[in-house]
């Protein structure tokens, strides 16, 4: 599946919620199923600056393929990231780099990447694509 | 017991134009006062009709404008003086805030009176802003920064203050009121034992000017500072309180205009007090509007809006100890409305974000006391602050909004 491919796919998971409420349930379910991290690669190296919880961020290249792994102390930070990591996990560095994440504003978590917000959804997504752009460079 | 019906909140709350919206659907429940409190129409219009009629620069102009300009800034001097209960307008100090005023006492008494080897105390409960400043100053003067540590329910230890205190000591400086834990600090008593051993102090008022009555007088305190904006006042303004022969013997903090008597290429002679302190056209218009803000919590009645807020407190106390896993953290026997807590197995961050979809504004996080969170080996808390708008109403939607929090997250 593409990046944009999964971006709809969300969309239209989401587009079957009428409140806010089912809206956070599915991504607090979706925060409690992401596997996380172990403890060891919970490291200074892998926080991600600038959110109020600690987020840690992980990336691999396997076969050519950028894999992210990622944890948090929140639980809706880790529904928000384990949506992040199933749209650009696994793709090339370059797709990543690439990618215009479009579904965070229609599923209406836009708010979630304004910099001010310290659930730093935007500090994420920069992270991810920090790593794509340095992975890109040294292939 | 009930005080509700001795203040018209509903009458208040109409002049607070902001508290009528809602946020995410929901009516606007403001609990984050302790990190600004709204400002009343009064204040917003006093800014724009400065704007609109009597802006020009103070003190040097000849013509109507400037005097009226110059006339209304001193003017809210005047009114910050009585409400501090200082002798004289000489000691007080425009600032933009409490963070600029510790800094200036930092940067001149600090430099000027504090050598290597001396030592500084300030306490467990401050903000950074009491915090860093000195640590900057011990930095480059090799002074010694002592921490008065703070007990289980995060209150001062005064016995242990007394041990720090010693001939060495040159300054204390700590909060009248912790901003996370609403601990409202005995400073009478940490500013007699410090004059016991001949250290000055500086009190961090920026928590206790909107629920407390000040009198540095009675206090005998040195310094005093404080922002407009946590007492309905605008932003960016506030102000310091120094004691005359003190700030008559410490050095200037910025220089420029405004601050100087004469400037020549050789020598350049200071301004009088409390010029001396104000380089460059200040904030008029906001230093205007603090007059109106002080003015309005006196027109109410400060003791009248302390009584209402204690009943805040007290209700929000019990309430959200009814709430099963959720620990108040700061329980000392003084208290502002401010309550601090946590909920086993949540992150506050999950706790801001879902009362927020339910149009409650709390803080979450550390609130620039890390040591402070450290010390209760926490990494942040979620604060509700109130203030006199704030209703029993509201603190019901706040426990209502947690129960829901707390379903969600199951
Ligand atoms: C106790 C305390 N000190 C200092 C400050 C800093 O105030 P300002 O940011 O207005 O300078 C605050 C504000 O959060 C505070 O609560």
């Amino acid at each position: 599946m593409t990046i944009n491919e999964t971006q709809d796919e969300i969309i239209e998971e989401f587009a079957l919620f009428d409140d806010w409420a089912d809206k956070y349930e599915y991504i607090i379910d979706l925060g409690k199923k992401l596997k996380g991290l172990p403890e060891e690669q919970k490291t200074e190296d892998n926080i991600i600056k600038g959110c109020q919880s600690r987020v840690w961020l992980n990336a691999k290249l396997e076969n050519g393929k950028l894999i992210f792994e990622a944890d948090s102390e929140a639980v809706i930070v880790k529904g928000l990231v384990n949506m992040l990591i199933r749209v650009l996990s696994a793709h090339t560095p370059q797709e990543i780099a690439q990618a215009d994440l479009y579904f965070i504003d229609r599923i209406g978590m836009s708010q979630h990447l304004a910099q001010t917000r310290s659930n730093g959804l935007a500090s994420m997504v920069k992270q991810m694509k920090n790593y794509a752009i340095a992975y890109q460079l040294k292939a | 017991m009930i005080l509700t019906d001795t203040l018209d909140i509903q009458k208040i709350r109409a002049d607070f134009p902001i508290l009528d919206q809602e946020i995410n659907g929901r009516k606007l429940v403001y609990f984050d006062n302790a990190a600004t409190t709204q400002k009343p129409q009064q204040v917003i219009d006093v800014i724009t009709h400065y704007y609109q009629h009597d802006n020009a620069n103070i003190h040097r102009g000849i013509h109507t404008l400037a005097e009226r300009a110059t006339r209304d800034f001193e003017a809210s001097r005047e009114a910050i003086r009585a409400f501090l209960g200082a002798s004289s307008i000489e000691e007080i100090i425009f600032t933009s805030g409490t963070t600029q005023g510790i800094n200036l006492v930092a940067s001149t008494f600090g430099r000027k009176f504090i050598q290597a080897g001396d030592e500084i105390i300030i306490s467990g409960l401050e903000h950074h802003s009491n915090i860093v400043p000195w640590q900057m100053l011990c930095e480059e003067k090799g002074c010694i920064l002592k921490v008065i540590p703070v007990n289980d329910l995060g209150e001062l230890d005064l016995e242990a203050y007394q041990q720090l205190l010693s001939e060495k000591v040159k300054l204390v400086s700590v909060n009248h009121v912790s901003n996370s834990l609403g601990t409202i600090n005995p400073v009478a008593e940490i500013i007699r034992l410090a004059h016991g051993v001949g250290a000055k102090v500086l009190i961090d008022g920026a928590q206790a000017t909107s629920h407390l009555n000040i009198d540095v007088q009675a206090l005998d305190v040195d310094f005093y500072v404080f922002s407009a904006h946590k007492l309905y006042g605008p932003t960016g303004i506030g102000a310091l309180y120094g004691k005359k022969a003190l700030l008559e013997a410490m050095p200037p903090y910025m220089g420029g205009g405004e601050m100087i008597k004469e400037v020549s290429f050789e020598k350049t002679t200071y301004n009088d007090l409390p010029y001396k302190f104000e380089a460059g056209t200040p904030n008029i218009a906001d230093v205007v509007a603090m007059k109106t803000a002080l003015e309005y919590t006196q027109n109410i009645g400060r003791e009248r809006i302390a009584a209402y807020e204690d009943e805040l407190l007290q209700y929000a106390t019990a309430q959200l100890s009814t709430i099963e896993g959720l620990r108040i953290v700061g329980q000392a026997a003084q208290k502002v409305s401010v309550v601090s807590f946590v909920i086993e197995g949540i992150h506050h961050q999950d706790i801001g974000v879902l009362l927020d979809n339910q149009g409650i504004a709390v803080r979450t996080g550390h609130h620039c006391t890390q040591p402070l969170m450290k010390r209760f080996g926490l990494l942040g808390t979620s604060r509700a602050s109130f203030a006199m708008y704030n209703t029993l109403e509201e603190i019901d939607r706040l426990v209502a909004g947690l129960q829901r929090v707390k379903k969600m997250l199951s």
